[in-house]
């Protein structure tokens, strides 16, 4: 099955800046996702064809981590990967500056889409921690063994969970306490909450932020360059 | 990617970060440049930055490096 439902407006294309530098490779894919007609056709096949390849060889070699992921739902889901991600280089053509081969470039939509699917996927079914609860503070502080490490971080993580109270907005408090309390994965928190790794990424990068700042206040961590 | 230490995995680092669509953008130069054994930390350090604070990201990378390897090594 392929959902190739978005076809480049060739005259909208512009020649991305540094494309006289481009490998020979580079350019054919180039030109045949700009073209028209047959050959556009042609190129979006072959762009097809190699991304699947690309989301099957990372799927692969990311089986260890997913095994309960196999047979035709692995394969439905690399063929999603390759749709999604065909779909985005076709939207994203127009930023490719020739800074690498265009393969590469591709390959990392690929990847990107598949991983994303993966995360999502074996996440399904299972509850994503909200509650910066005892246990959870616990657990992270019982990770240092030396005894002046110990009262250090005891004391920072009594202190970092009083900024997370008192400074984080609930969005911001919910991804920290899911991403970074308990290792749920990114792209699994952007489903439940209907958003984009980017997105959650930001709401936890600001989260991160405050709460930097406000243990450098406290004196619990040094002051830090913030640029 | 280097290994987080706790307080990292917690807080992140506080320089200049790309994001992952920022991240994703240039990822592909940034593979090639390291395949190249060219400093890519000096040379993008917003995606370095980034790699080391989310480790989907950081992840991805390790695939797309991967893959980038395999196909220059390949026919």
């Amino acid at each position: 099955m392929t959902r190739l439902t978005v076809a480049v407006e060739p005259e909208r294309v512009q020649i991305p800046p540094g494309s006289a530098q481009l490998d020979l490779e580079s350019r054919g894919w180039i030109e045949g996702l700009r073209a028209t007609g047959a050959e556009h056709a042609r190129a979006l096949k072959r762009l097809h064809d190699l991304l699947l390849r690309a989301a099957y060889s990372e799927a692969q070699r990311r089986r260890h981590l997913y095994p309960e992921i196999d047979g035709a739902e692995l394969d439905d889901l690399c063929r999603q990967a390759a749709d999604d991600a065909v779909v985005a280089v076709t939207r994203k053509l127009d930023g490719y500056r020739g800074a690498s081969r265009f393969t590469t470039w591709a390959y990392a939509f690929a990847i990107f889409e598949v991983s994303t699917k993966l995360r999502r996927h074996a996440w399904r079914g299972r509850s994503i921690p909200t509650a910066d609860d005892d246990a959870t503070w616990d657990r992270l502080g019982s990770g240092a063994t030396a005894a002046q490490t110990r009262i250090e971080s005891t004391e920072l993580l009594r202190a970092l969970r009083r900024a997370v109270t008192e400074e984080l907005t609930p969005r911001q408090r919910e991804v920290f306490i899911a991403v970074a309390l308990n290792d749920v994965e990114i792209d699994a928190v952007a489903e439940r909450l209907q958003s984009t790794r980017g997105a959650v990424y930001k709401v936890l990068h600001d989260a991160r932020r405050k709460l930097r700042l406000r243990l450098e206040q406290e004196g619990h961590l040094e002051q830090e360059e913030h640029r | 990617m280097s290994e987080r230490d706790p307080l990292t995995r917690l807080l992140g680092t506080p320089g200049k970060d790309a994001g992952c669509e920022g991240a994703l953008a240039l990822l592909a130069e940034y593979v090639e440049r390291e395949l190249e054994e060219r400093e890519v930390r000096d040379l993008l350090p917003a995606v370095a930055e980034h790699l080391h604070n989310c480790p989907a990201c950081a992840e991805d990378y390790e695939g797309l490096i991967a893959l980038a390897r395999e196909r220059r090594i390949g026919p």
